[in-house]
């Protein structure tokens, strides 16, 4: 879309509301995202997504010119999208920290089953 | 080039001898036999279920009469549900040497692993004489799965993998990609490239039910690494599988054991018919390779951004590496380094050509990186499925 983006981050579609990173980013690095530059406040390995303009929450996130999920809060230019900000318009997304809950919650179910 | 002619006529690229135990209890007499030949082309396969199941024994007959399987020995404990000898009928029928050691018969542990050894040795020697003929592009069936990964698959290895069979395609071959599960959010696209209008709802049904599914188990074919390497949603990362797939139509779709009947492109759909009730449809990526090898694939190619050290049994694995990171830490285990692409040091279609001639020396003999670590991965559990409808191949 426009000239004066990064190097570093790819843009895979003309619709697309996200770039992805191609090269990974150190905190306090700045980037360029359409004449707007903005300062990298995580460490973002390559494949990760930063956004490529403001995208108010509700909005769906596009990559590959397709819908990929819908911001769950409002983000900004040059913000990491991850599953912070970015929901699932399918399946929950399922993390390693998820996994006590998860674990502890399929117990629960099996402990209710039998007791009803 | 040139592969081993089976007397039902198929063509393959290696020439194996299997030795499959048909309950987990046979699992460690079989494995004992396998051991001393796990270098001269002998793999392992079986299923550890003592209940029989009408999949398991699809599967174990499709990929026991693969065209690169030369000899069969199964290895049955003896009082296993497994229906051994209608399996040992069904591939003698085709030609090949097959025999079954039942270990309550035969004397126990140790006089079962002596006469597995023995009749190894000689099916070996009675395979060796194996005739050799033509083996074109034309005679090729290539499977794809990715395994492992994160956001850089979907932009390097994945589309890559795409470009290589749009020129499998071409010259006349026979490919499929597979896992339902992580094409979910990407139905309606894939629909618009069914090469017959009334295939268009069945792609999109096989979806759906790969998201009911997954619904119901509560969680998708999405891994904490997965999210770790960049990839937030489903959507995202079936976005990134499906360029596994090319640009070529979709001629037809296939269940595990169906053999695609002529060239072009097909989906595999792994995710069990009726009610949830084998848990997850496949639970790990070597199951998915199972499938695709049942399906007659000679080759498969796994695309991989976190890093998958996997080969598989019977068929060998190309493997993809999707992060030009991983690259430089696991490079023994890959054979082709995408992500270069990232770097900007090779564009997708030299990526794309580089994998489809590494297809061909693979055919014709050369050694893929995990067959050289002697990978010979195999995993099959319960599933069930219904017969194709009428609309999923051409009449």
């Amino acid at each position: 879309m426009s000239e004066q983006t990064d190097a570093r981050l790819l843009r895979l579609h003309p619709a697309d509301n996200v770039l992805t990173v191609i090269s990974t980013l150190e905190p306090g690095a700045q980037i360029q995202i359409g004449g707007i530059q903005a300062t990298v406040t995580v460490r973002l390995p390559i494949g990760h997504k930063v956004a490529a303009r403001a995208i108010a929450a509700g909005e769906k996130i596009l990559k590959y010119g397709a819908p990929i999920g819908s911001a769950s809060a409002p983000i900004a230019a040059g913000e990491h999208v991850h599953t912070h900000n970015l929901q699932s318009d399918y399946l929950p997304t399922f993390l390693r920290e998820d996994q006590d809950r998860y674990f502890v919650k399929s117990h629960q179910q099996q402990h209710q089953q039998q007791q009803q | 080039m040139t592969g081993y002619l089976r007397n039902d006529g198929r063509k393959g690229i290696r020439n194996v001898a299997v030795v499959v135990y048909l309950v987990e209890c046979a699992h460690h007499v079989a494995r004992e036999v396998v051991f001393p030949n796990r270098e001269h082309g002998v793999h392992l396969l079986g299923f550890p279920g003592c209940f029989p199941n009408a999949y398991a024994h699809r599967m174990l007959h499709q990929l026991c009469t693969h065209p690169n399987v030369g000899a069969v020995l199964l290895v049955s404990l003896g009082c296993e549900g497994f229906n051994r000898r209608e399996l040992l009928q069904g591939i003698r029928a085709t030609g090949r040497p097959a025999d079954v050691l039942v270990i309550q018969e035969t004397g126990g542990t140790r006089r079962t692993i002596a006469e597995g050894r023995a009749w190894i040795a000689k099916a070996l020697e009675q395979i060796a004489a194996t005739p050799r003929v033509e083996f074109g592009v034309s005679d090729l069936i290539v499977g794809t799965v990715c395994g492992g990964s994160d956001a850089t698959s979907g932009i390097t290895a994945n589309p890559a993998v795409g470009r290589a069979f749009d020129l499998l395609v071409k010259n006349g071959a026979r490919v499929m990609f597979e896992e339902t599960g992580e094409l979910i959010g990407c139905e309606q696209i894939m629909a618009a490239r069914a090469a017959r209008p009334e295939l268009a709802p069945e792609l999109i049904a096989c979806v759906d039910k790969a998201a009911r599914y997954y619904t119901t188990l509560g969680h998708g074919s999405f891994a904490p690494g997965n999210a770790e390497g960049g990839l937030t949603t489903q959507e995202e990362k079936s976005m990134g599988a499906y360029s596994k797939s090319g640009n070529s139509p979709i001629s037809g779709i296939l269940k595990p054991g169906d053999v695609p009947p002529a060239s072009g492109l097909y989906l595999l759909d792994v995710v069990p018919d009726g009610e949830v009730r084998w848990g997850f449809p496949n639970i790990s990526d070597i199951q998915e390779i199972g499938e695709l090898v049942a399906c007659g694939s000679h080759i498969t190619l796994f695309t991989t951004g976190r890093g998958s050290v996997v080969g598989s049994a019977i068929s060998p694995v190309i493997k993809i590496c999707a992060n030009p990171e991983t690259y430089r830490r696991l490079s023994e285990d890959m054979d082709v380094n995408a992500g270069r692409i990232l770097a900007g040091e090779a564009t997708l279609e030299e990526v794309g050509r580089e994998i489809y001639d590494r297809i061909l020396r693979v055919a014709a003999g050369e050694q893929t990186a995990s067959e050289a670590l002697g990978h010979s991965e195999f995993s099959l559990v319960y599933k069930s499925f219904e017969p194709l409808g009428p609309a999923c191949l051409a009449g």
